[in-house]
């Protein structure tokens, strides 16, 4: 038995120390918000935070996730109320959707380190989650606005 | 005026109550397709109606729309209930959309069947859905001007509501709906002019954008039904290979692996979960019998293209273009191919069966109900209202979805367990095992006279036909239409043009891949119509103006495009702008790509794209598809290269198949023009120009042409 906390909750899992995070999340955990794209980090579509950095949940084995946090796209905001979420829908980026969880906590990965990310910042944050509908021109205007949205609330 | 509709010979609308009241409205959305033959043979068909119906208005004013296209990005599940809410002048906070069953009254009336695909779904349902919504309230009108005791002409409507002007009495159509399922079908009624549009034109939010913020969207690859298990399926790496021998103990042996079984495709490992079923697979000692398809190998391929060339059939000839060579004064020659592709859907092909004695439900992310339906009949014997087909979202589709090999594999191996099995393909199974964009190679030829015009233009293509294989009967006299699309048609004033076809069954599967014969014809006509611009000494957008004189849909969108990107200006050392125009799917689209050289990788600075899709039903659906086509296009114009050795695809995951990444993705402009014309396609005319509107660039910028995709420096 293996112990992961997702999304503030502490889950008891039964599986081989070296299944990786993502096969635990989605066939064991039913959290189906973290997709399949690829199993070899590549594409990025299964990103989520560990300890609020964004990482591949497809090539990280559960055994290396003892005693720290992980938070899902199901996790991100009780009620999609995250800024970048927020962002997310008034620049209308999802299409087909598959790639949107990753994007998402990716995105929210970067503004958390970084408040108010330079061009250069977003592209070398976003660069490794591969979206074939090709939403990243609204990726970028939607972190852009999610980040004078956090400066504006800062402010006020 | 507004259009008048005659309901009485329509029998496309079934109105009745629902359980525990409301309205329920059945549409036969084919009844449009076949009304032409009706109306000559003056013969009422019978309607085709789904048991639950397309449209449930509740008491509660719900308004509930079953779309029966896929939603796979493009916005369907959005555009098709616009059609509807607004003739029915419906408050639009109160419209859902919900996926339809397979069924025949989901038929769109340009495919025939229930597809999506071809960019047809707004253009095939703008006119039933229109017309039900239209008669659908002209009935709640009525219904209220009858509880009223006032004439019907004396009540209109504003969204969700009935009015009668003079008394100031309202009802909600919620209050309408019980017994407005009790009146006959109105005769007649009537649709809007453009001017009176509430929402067919504005950029209402997605429906579908919600459920895609918070991880709740389903997706084929997310269903989870009780008792289900997991199985992923071991393929011979040749096409058409045939197992000889299997040895499974290792694989039994894995914790979580349940059965290993054989099916037609292969072998199928089945699991508690994907992780087991993957490992299981792995541990599998397979022999095949790998055939012919072993020898295939892409120079080969190539070599068996350039020698069918020159014996293509005709799909084109116009005037005399051997006689044009003779007076030519210049005559330029070019030889452009292109590779195979593969689709690389985000989401791996997948599906979940269970099927039963009596019956037999699907969860699938498919383009194609109908097809799939049909596919599970052939392999349970079961009869069409047994097999439900449960649509989920696609994680894209592109053409690849279209198919049913995922779906055969689903339900041959519940079909042995008696489980629901859902089959998962990795991204390599995906990579390996798709039905690929075709290759083509292709001559050109082309004369300019000795007045300085462009006299003649001969095209000659090699490569494999999508028909062949899916569907031999719609090759006529060796051609295939799809190969020939934006070749054979293409719309410039010339007086001698020849396009010719040769059929090669090179022995690789291909299928539909987004925009079809435009993705890659485009490409060679656009590219080499700046060779010959410069061959005769002509800007390129200034020929393409003169040779499109009866075109002005083309030469709309070329010159919005090239006006928004300020064509002929300066622009810094080192950078270069192309341009590029097509038709396809009913829609015209023009890009201009700004590219320059960097540390020795092309980088597209920008595209300025114009379109005319007719009618807009939502402009913002519109940029974010031509958004959509133009990376989409991009990762074919830089990167895509399916490639065979030893019978193998070389290509197995995005490390040696990469996608165009965030980085490298241009600005992009999108500029719509105001039209009335009828809607055209969205989802496919955003990529054929790119292609060639980066490689013209690059033309401009170096000098030379560019041949051959994707594009090496």
């Amino acid at each position: 038995m293996l112990t992961l906390n997702v999304n503030d909750q502490i889950h008891e899992v039964d599986a081989d120390a070296d299944m990786p995070l993502l096969w635990a999340l989605r066939d064991l955990l039913g959290l189906t918000g973290t997709k399949y794209g690829c199993g070899i980090a590549q594409c990025g579509v299964c990103t989520v935070l560990v300890d609020g950095a964004a990482i591949r949940s497809c090539t990280t084995p559960i055994a290396a996730l003892a005693g720290k946090k992980i938070t899902t796209i199901e996790g991100l905001s009780a009620d999609s109320s995250h800024p970048v979420q927020q962002a997310w829908r008034a620049e209308e980026v999802p299409q087909c959707g598959f790639c949107q969880s990753g994007q998402i906590l990716a995105a929210a990965a970067l503004l958390a380190k970084t408040p108010q990310p330079s061009d250069a910042d977003i592209e070398q944050a976003m660069a490794p989650i591969l979206c074939r509908c090709g939403t990243y021109p609204r990726i970028r205007l939607a972190i852009q606005r999610a980040a004078k949205t956090v400066k504006e609330s800062a402010h006020g | 005026m507004a259009e008048r509709i005659e309901i009485s010979r329509r029998h496309f609308l079934k109105f009745s109550a629902a359980l525990g009241g409301g309205l329920l409205v059945g549409i036969d959305a084919a009844a449009c397709a076949r009304k032409e033959d009706a109306s000559a043979n003056r013969a009422v068909q019978p309607g085709v109606f789904a048991p639950n119906a397309w449209i449930r208005i509740g008491v509660d004013d719900s308004i509930t729309l079953l779309v029966g296209s896929s939603e796979m990005g493009q916005g369907v599940m959005t555009a098709i209930p616009m059609l509807l809410a607004e003739e029915l002048d419906a408050d639009w906070s109160k419209v859902r959309a919900e996926f339809a069953p397979a069924h025949a009254s989901y038929t769109n009336p340009i495919n025939g069947r229930q597809h999506t695909g071809g960019s047809t779904s707004v253009r095939g349902f703008w006119q039933p859905l229109r017309e039900a919504g239209a008669v659908t309230r002209e009935l709640l009108l009525q219904t209220a001007a009858q509880r009223w005791n006032v004439p019907a002409t004396e009540c209109s409507t504003q969204p969700s509501v009935v009015i009668h002007k003079s008394s100031g009495r309202r009802l909600r159509y919620g209050e309408l709906v019980e017994q407005a399922a009790k009146l006959p079908v109105p005769e007649t009624a009537f649709l809007k002019e453009p001017k009176q549009f509430r929402l067919l034109g504005t950029s209402v939010p997605r429906l579908d954008t919600p459920a895609k913020l918070n991880g709740s969207a389903l997706f084929g690859q997310d269903i989870k039904v009780p008792g289900m298990l997991i199985a992923v399926v071991a393929r011979c790496a040749v096409f058409g290979g045939k197992l000889k021998s299997v040895d499974a103990s290792a694989a039994k042996k894995i914790k979580g692996v349940r059965h290993v079984l054989q099916i037609d495709a292969g072998v199928a490992v089945v699991a508690e979960h994907f992780w087991a079923a993957q490992r299981g697979r792995d541990a599998l000692k397979l022999a095949w019998d790998e055939g012919v398809a072993a020898a295939l190998d892409s120079t080969q391929i190539s070599a068996s293209f350039i020698a069918a060339v020159d014996g293509g059939k005709s799909a084109r000839n116009d005037g005399d273009v051997t006689q044009a060579w003779q007076t030519a004064a210049k005559k330029i020659e070019a030889v452009y191919e292109v590779p195979y592709l593969a689709h690389a859907c985000m989401e791996p092909m997948n599906c979940t069966a269970h099927v039963r004695k009596d019956g037999c439900d699907v969860w699938v992310p498919t383009q194609g109900q109908a097809t799939a339906q049909h596919q599970v009949g052939r392999h349970t014997g079961l009869k069409p209202e047994a097999i439900k087909i449960h649509t989920t979202f696609l994680g894209g589709g592109f053409g690849r979805r279209a198919e049913y090999d995922f779906v055969v594999e689903a339900v041959q191996i519940s079909k042995q367990l008696g489980v629901p099995i859902k089959v998962i393909w990795t991204r390599e199974d995906d990579m390996q095992h798709d039905v690929y964009r075709p290759a083509t190679y292709n001559r050109m030829t082309a004369a300019i006279d000795t007045q300085g015009a462009l006299s003649a233009w001969e095209h000659r293509i090699a490569g494999p036909s999508i028909f062949a294989r899916v569907y031999p009967p719609g090759i006529k006299d060796g051609l295939d239409g799809t190969s020939v699309e934006n070749a054979k048609n293409i719309p410039y004033a010339i007086p001698n043009v020849s396009v010719t076809y040769a059929l090669v069954n090179a022995g690789v599967p291909v299928g539909f891949w987004r925009s079809v014969g435009s993705s890659q014809n485009v490409f060679v006509t656009e590219c080499f119509f700046d060779e010959v611009a410069r061959a005769a000494g002509k800007d390129p957008l200034a020929l393409r103006r003169e040779l499109l004189k009866d075109y002005p849909r083309h030469r709309a969108v070329l010159d919005l495009a090239a006006q928004k990107a300020a064509w002929g200006t300066a622009l810094p050392a080192g950078r270069a702008r192309g341009i590029a125009v097509a038709e396809s799917f009913a829609s015209f689209v023009a890009q201009v790509a700004e590219v320059s050289v960097e540390n020795g990788k092309v980088r597209v600075h920008r595209v300025v794209c114009a379109v005319d899709c007719g009618t807009v039903v939502n402009p913002n659906i519109v940029a974010a598809q031509m958004e959509s086509g133009i990376i989409f296009g991009l990762t074919a114009a830089l990167k895509g290269e399916i490639t065979l050795a030893h019978g193998r695809v070389q290509q197995s995951n995005f490390h040696d198949y990469p996608l165009l990444r965030f980085d490298e993705a241009p600005r992009i402009e999108v500029h719509i023009v105001s039209s009335t014309d009828p809607p055209g396609g969205v989802g496919e005319p955003g990529v054929p120009p790119i292609a060639p509107a980066v490689a013209n660039a690059l033309y401009a910028l170096t000098g030379t042409p560019v041949r051959k995709l994707p594009i090496r420096l």
